[in-house]
C-alpha cells in the first residue's frame, strides 16, 4: 500500500540519503525518475574533497610538545598555547566536516560517513587534530565503497588504534582491548565469538602501531608470531588473518546491515528484510553503495510505517535546517554549543559504541531545546541554556558558553522564491509538505495559522510558518 | 527579558507545547487509576565531582610515609589535616564537613572502585553512571532504571527523579522514563508555558507513529511535570544562607524542593573542575571548600527542618588520581576514590573500612576493594527500599552501612 506522492517520496528520500532537501532541490528532482535520482546519490562524487585542518608535517603531538617544553624549545605559556591551539583544530574539524554535510554536495557520502562515524566510534584522545582528521577523511573516502577496505583501513587508523589501546598491546603483554572491539563493535557483534578467540586475536593484532606523524606501521619486534587459535582455526594469525576471517563470517554482513537498516530505515528492524539484505551484502563483497541503492530503491522503503519513524540525531537536525534555509553562523561557538547541549558533538562519541540514536537523543530537556531551536537560530532568541562540563580539563574550549544570541545569516530569498505561487491560504500545508513528514493536523493548521498576522508581508509570512514549523515536535522526525 | 518579549519569542515553540493539552488529558486519563509511585519517604541526592578528584588529598593519609615521599609538593601537611582518626583526615578546606563528621552525619568509605578501571573521564563516568561493567555499554543509567522501576505499571511521572541542570546525564535516563532535568522549577515551569494555550481538544489522531506518540508523550510528561514541581515549590524558601556558587545554588533547590514537598525521591547534582593536572593545590583547595560550605550548608538547613536523617547525601567522582604526582604540582588519572554518605540517619561518625594501603598499588595506582555498586545496591535496597538486583542487574553485596 502506498498512498506516498512522487513529491513526499522525494521528500523522504533526501531526508533520509541525505540531511533533506531545499525547496529548489526537490523541484530538480521531480522533474527526474526516483531510480535516476538514487543513482545519482550513490554514484555522487567518485573524488572526494578532503577534509583539512592540518599540514601533516606542521602537528605536534601533546608528548612531542612536551618534548619540546623539557628541552626548552617551548616555554611554558607556549606549550599551553600549542595545546589549546590543538583542541582548536578539532573544533575547527567538526566545523569543517558540518560545513562539507550541510552543502549538499556528495551528500550520500557525508550521511554514510556520519554513519560510520557512529559505527567506527573514536573519541579524540590526546587532542591529535591531525590523526582525527586522517580518520575521518579515511571515513568519508570509504563510505560508500566496500566494507572490507573500510574495516581494514578504520581498524588501522591512528587515532583508533590509539582509542582502543593497540599501542600497548604487546607481545607478552597482550591488552585484548582492540581485539574485543573489532568483534563486539565492528563486525560480528556482541555473542558471536569467544572470550578464548579475543585472546588469541588480541595476541595477532599485537604489533599494529602507529607513529607520531600519523603513519600506521607494523612493529615485527612486538607482534606475537606464535600460534593462536581463532574461531577454530589454527595458525600463526596476524591481525590481517583475524580481519579476513571477520569478513568471512557472514554474521558480519548481518550485523552490519541490521544497522544500516536501523539507521537509514526503522528503529525497529524487519528481521526477514534485513536477512535477504544481509545475504545480498555478502555475495557482493561488502559493496556498500549496491547497498544502499538496494534500500532507496525498495517499495518498502517508501512504506508509510517508516515515514517519520527515524527521531533526527542532532547533527542531522542541525545540519537540515541549515541545507533548508542556506544558514551560515557568523560564529564557530554556537554551532559546537548546539551539538554539545544535544548531546552528539563530532569526534566526541560517547564511547566506543557510538551514539545510540533513536529515543534516545530525546529527554525533557532536549526537546524543549530542539524546539526552541529555530527561534535561535532564525530569531536571534535569548539562549538560557547551558550544558554541563564533561569534568576533563582538555575539552573546556569546547565547552564555553557561545554568547547568549546565535548570529547568524539566513539565505531567506531562495527559499522563499520557491512558494511565490502558493496562496496565502495555502502556505501552511505548501510548506509543512516540504519540512514535515506528515500533513498537517487539523488542529495543527489552526495554530500554524495564528503564527501570522493579516496586513504582514509575503515574505513575513512565510519565515513565521517556516519557524513555526520547524518548532513541532513532528519537525524531529524523518 | 520581559514576560512580554519572552512570550514573543516562545511563541514559536510553544507551538508545540500548545498542542498538549488534549493530548495530556487523554494521557492522563489513561494513567488515571493506575495508581502514584510508592515511596517511603526517604531522599537520596547524588552530588558528583567531575573531572577525577584526588580522593588522596581529600582523605588523606596523613601518617603515611609513601603518601609524602610520591608528593613532595602537594602532599597536605599532618599539622593541617582534620583529623578523622590515627590514620586519616580530611582537607583543611573542609572544615564545615568535619562539623558534620562530628555530628555524627558522615560515613566515609575508602577504596571504592570497579574492575579493570578506565583512566578515561568519558568512559569512566559512564561507567558510574550506568553502573556497567568496564567492558559494556549500557544506555540507561541506574537513577533512570530506579526511575523505571518506581514508575512501573503507575503514573508515568519523570519529577520523581530530578537533576538540578539544564541537560539530562545518562545516570537519569531509563528505558521507559527518563528523570527530569531543572535548574530552577521556575525557568523550566516558562518554558513548557505560554498565555497562547488555549483548548485544543481535537481528537489526537490515534494510529499515528510510535515516534511521533513519543515525543508527544514527552512533552505532556515534560509540561505535566514542570507545573507539579512548580506549583508545589511556591511556598516561600529557606532561611539558611547558602554560599555563592554553582553547587550552593543548586542544593539550595534541592533543599526547597524537598522542604516544599515535591515528591521526588533522587536528585542529581554535578560540580565540575577536579582534573587537576597542573597546579593542583589552589584548585582542590577552592573546589572543595565551596563543596564542603555548600554541603554544611545544605545539612544545616535539612536539620533545622528535622530532615537530616530522611535525606541521604552521596558523593563520588568518576575516579581518583594517581598516588606519584607529576611534574607539573598535580596529579594524573587514576582510579580508587572514596566516597561520602551524609546524613539519612546512618551510624554516627565513621570511616567504614581501611585507609588505602599505598604500599599495595596497582600499576602506581589504590587498589579498589568496595565496587562502587556495593554502595549502590545498598542506597537501592537498604535505604530506598527497592529491588536492587532488578535496577542493577545482578546482586552486589551490600556494604555495612547500617
Amino acid at each position: 500500500m502506498n498512498h506516498q506522492t512522487k513529491q513526499q517520496q522525494l521528500r523522504y528520500l533526501f531526508a533520509r540519503a541525505g540531511f533533506g532537501a531545499t525547496p529548489a532541490e526537490l523541484n530538480e528532482a521531480s522533474r527526474s525518475t526516483l531510480r535516476k535520482v538514487v543513482r545519482q546519490l550513490v554514484s555522487n562524487g567518485k573524488s572526494v574533497a578532503s577534509l583539512q585542518v592540518v599540514e601533516p608535517d606542521e602537528n605536534r603531538t601533546k608528548r612531542q610538545l612536551k618534548g619540546m617544553f623539557r628541552q626548552g624549545q617551548l616555554d611554558k605559556e607556549m606549550l599551553r598555547e600549542q595545546i589549546r591551539a590543538n583542541a582548536q583544530k578539532v573544533r575547527d574539524l567538526n566545523l569543517q566536516w558540518l560545513d562539507r554535510m550541510v552543502s549538499g554536495t556528495d551528500v550520500l557520502r557525508e550521511k554514510m560517513a556520519l554513519f560510520w562515524h557512529g559505527h567506527f566510534a573514536c573519541r579524540t584522545m590526546g587532542r591529535n587534530p591531525l590523526f582525527m582528521q586522517q580518520y575521518a577523511n579515511t571515513l568519508r573516502e570509504h563510505a560508500l565503497g566496500n566494507f572490507r577496505d573500510l574495516l581494514m583501513a578504520a581498524s588501522k587508523e591512528p587515532a583508533m588504534l590509539q582509542f582502543l589501546n593497540n599501542q600497548q598491546n604487546r607481545k607478552n603483554a597482550p591488552n585484548e582491548n582492540f581485539a574485543r572491539e573489532v568483534m563486539e563493535l565492528f563486525t560480528l557483534g556482541r555473542g558471536n565469538y569467544s572470550e578464548f578467540d579475543i585472546k588469541e586475536a588480541a595476541r595477532a593484532f599485537t604489533g599494529w602501531q602507529f607513529t607520531p606523524e600519523g603513519e600506521f606501521v607494523f612493529r615485527a619486534q612486538v607482534h606475537d608470531d606464535g600460534e593462536k587459535k581463532i574461531f577454530g582455526k589454527t595458525g600463526t594469525f596476524n591481525g590481517e588473518d583475524v580481519i579476513a576471517m571477520l569478513l568471512e563470517n557472514p554474521q558480519t554482513a548481518r550485523f552490519i546491515t541490521a544497522k544500516i537498516y536501523r539507521f537509514f530505515v526503522n528503529e525497529t528492524e524487519d528481521k526477514k528484510r534485513v536477512d535477504q539484505l544481509a545475504e545480498q551484502f555478502y555475495k557482493n563483497g561488502y559493496d556498500i553503495a549496491a547497498l544502499m541503492e538496494t534500500i532507496f530503491m525498495a517499495d518498502w522503503f517508501y512504506d508509510a510505517k517508516n515515514i517519520g519513524a527515524h527521531i533526527k540525531s542532532p547533527v542531522e537536525l542541525l545540519v537540515g535546517l541549515r541545507h533548508t534555509l542556506g544558514v551560515q553562523f557568523d560564529q564557530p561557538q554556537p554551532q559546537i554549543f548546539v551539538q554539545r547541549t544535544l548531546g552528539q558533538l563530532l569526534f566526541y562519541p560517547p564511547n566506543v559504541a557510538g551514539w545510540p540514536g533513536g529515543k534516545n537523543w530525546i529527554d525533557s530537556s532536549s526537546l524543549l531545546f530542539r524546539m526552541q531551536l529555530p527561534n535561535y537560530v532564525l530569531k536571534t532568541a535569548e539562549v538560557t541554556v547551558q550544558p554541563k562540563e564533561d569534568g576533563d580539563v582538555n575539552t573546556q574550549l569546547l565547552a564555553r558558553k557561545g554568547g547568549t544570541t546565535f548570529r547568524t545569516t539566513v539565505n531567506w530569498d531562495d527559499f522563499e522564491k520557491e512558494f511565490t505561487k502558493t496562496t496565502d491560504a495555502g502556505l501552511p500545508d505548501a510548506l509543512a509538505a516540504f519540512l514535515l513528514p506528515f500533513p498537517l493536523r487539523p488542529d495543527q493548521r489552526i495554530l500554524i495559522e495564528k503564527q501570522t498576522k493579516t496586513g504582514q508581508s509575503r515574505s513575513e509570512q512565510i519565515r513565521m510558518v517556516t519557524a513555526a514549523l520547524m518548532s513541532l515536535p513532528e519537525y524531529q522526525l524523518t | 527579558m520581559n514576560r512580554r518579549k519572552f512570550l514573543k519569542q516562545s511563541a514559536f515553540t510553544t507551538a508545540g507545547t500548545m498542542l498538549i493539552p488534549h493530548f495530556l488529558k487523554a494521557y492522563e486519563a489513561q494513567m488515571m487509576g493506575q495508581g502514584l509511585a510508592a515511596s517511603n519517604g526517604k531522599i537520596l541526592v547524588v552530588v558528583q565531582l567531575s573531572g577525577g578528584n584526588d580522593g588522596l588529598n581529600t582523605v588523606v593519609p596523613y601518617r603515611n610515609d609513601i603518601y609524602y615521599r610520591e608528593r613532595p609538593t602537594i602532599a597536605i601537611k599532618p599539622e593541617k589535616v582534620l583529623t578523622l582518626n590515627d590514620e586519616i583526615g580530611l582537607h583543611p578546606a573542609m572544615t564545615p564537613l568535619k562539623a558534620l563528621y562530628d555530628e555524627g552525619l558522615v560515613t566515609v568509605i575508602n577504596n571504592v572502585g570497579y574492575p579493570n578501571p578506565d583512566r578515561s573521564h568519558f568512559r569512566s563516568m559512564d561507567i558510574w553512571q550506568t553502573a556497567s561493567d568496564s567492558d559494556a555499554y549500557l544506555q540507561t543509567g541506574w537513577v533512570g532504571r530506579y526511575l523505571d522501576a518506581a514508575c512501573a505499571g503507575k503514573a508515568q511521572q519523570p519529577f520523581r527523579t530530578i537533576e538540578v541542570d539544564d541537560t539530562l546525564s545518562l545516570a537519569m535516563k531509563g528505558n521507559s522514563l527518563n528523570g527530569l532535568a531543572m535548574l530552577d522549577p521556575k525557568k523550566l515551569y516558562s518554558q513548557t508555558r505560554s498565555n497562547l494555550v488555549t483548548n485544543l481538544s481535537k481528537e489526537h489522531s490515534t494510529n499515528e507513529p510510535e515516534t511521533v506518540s513519543y515525543l508527544y508523550k514527552t512533552l505532556a510528561e515534560t509540561v505535566s511535570s514542570a507545573e507539579y514541581v512548580f506549583n508545589k515549590a511556591k511556598v516561600p524558601g529557606t532561611n539558611t544562607t547558602y554560599p555563592n556558587g554553582e553547587l550552593g545554588n543548586r542544593l539550595k533547590t534541592v533543599s526547597q524542593l524537598i522542604q516544599a514537598g515535591v515528591d521526588t525521591s533522587v536528585y542529581y547534582v554535578s560540580i565540575s573542575g577536579f582534573d587537576t593536572h597542573i597546579n593542583q593545590p589552589g584548585q582542590q583547595e577552592r573546589l572543595l571548600g565551596q563543596y564542603a560550605e555548600a554541603v554544611g550548608a545544605f545539612m544545616t538547613d535539612l536539620k533545622a527542618a528535622g530532615r537530616q536523617n530522611d535525606i541521604m547525601l552521596m558523593t563520588f567522582s568518576e575516579f581518583g588520581r594517581r598516588v606519584k604526582q607529576n611534574a607539573s604540582n598535580g596529579t594524573d588519572h587514576g582510579t580508587a576514590n572514596n566516597v561520602f554518605l551524609i546524613g539519612g540517619g546512618l551510624p554516627a561518625k565513621r570511616v567504614l573500612n581501611e585507609a588505602p594501603n599505598l604500599s599495595k598499588l596497582t600499576d602506581g595506582d589504590l587498589t579498589y576493594s568496595v565496587d562502587f555498586r556495593q554502595i549502590y545496591a545498598t542506597l537501592l535496597h537498604d535505604y530506598l527500599g527497592v529491588d536492587d538486583v532488578a535496577i542493577l542487574g545482578r546482586k552486589f553485596n551490600g556494604v555495612k552501612i547500617v
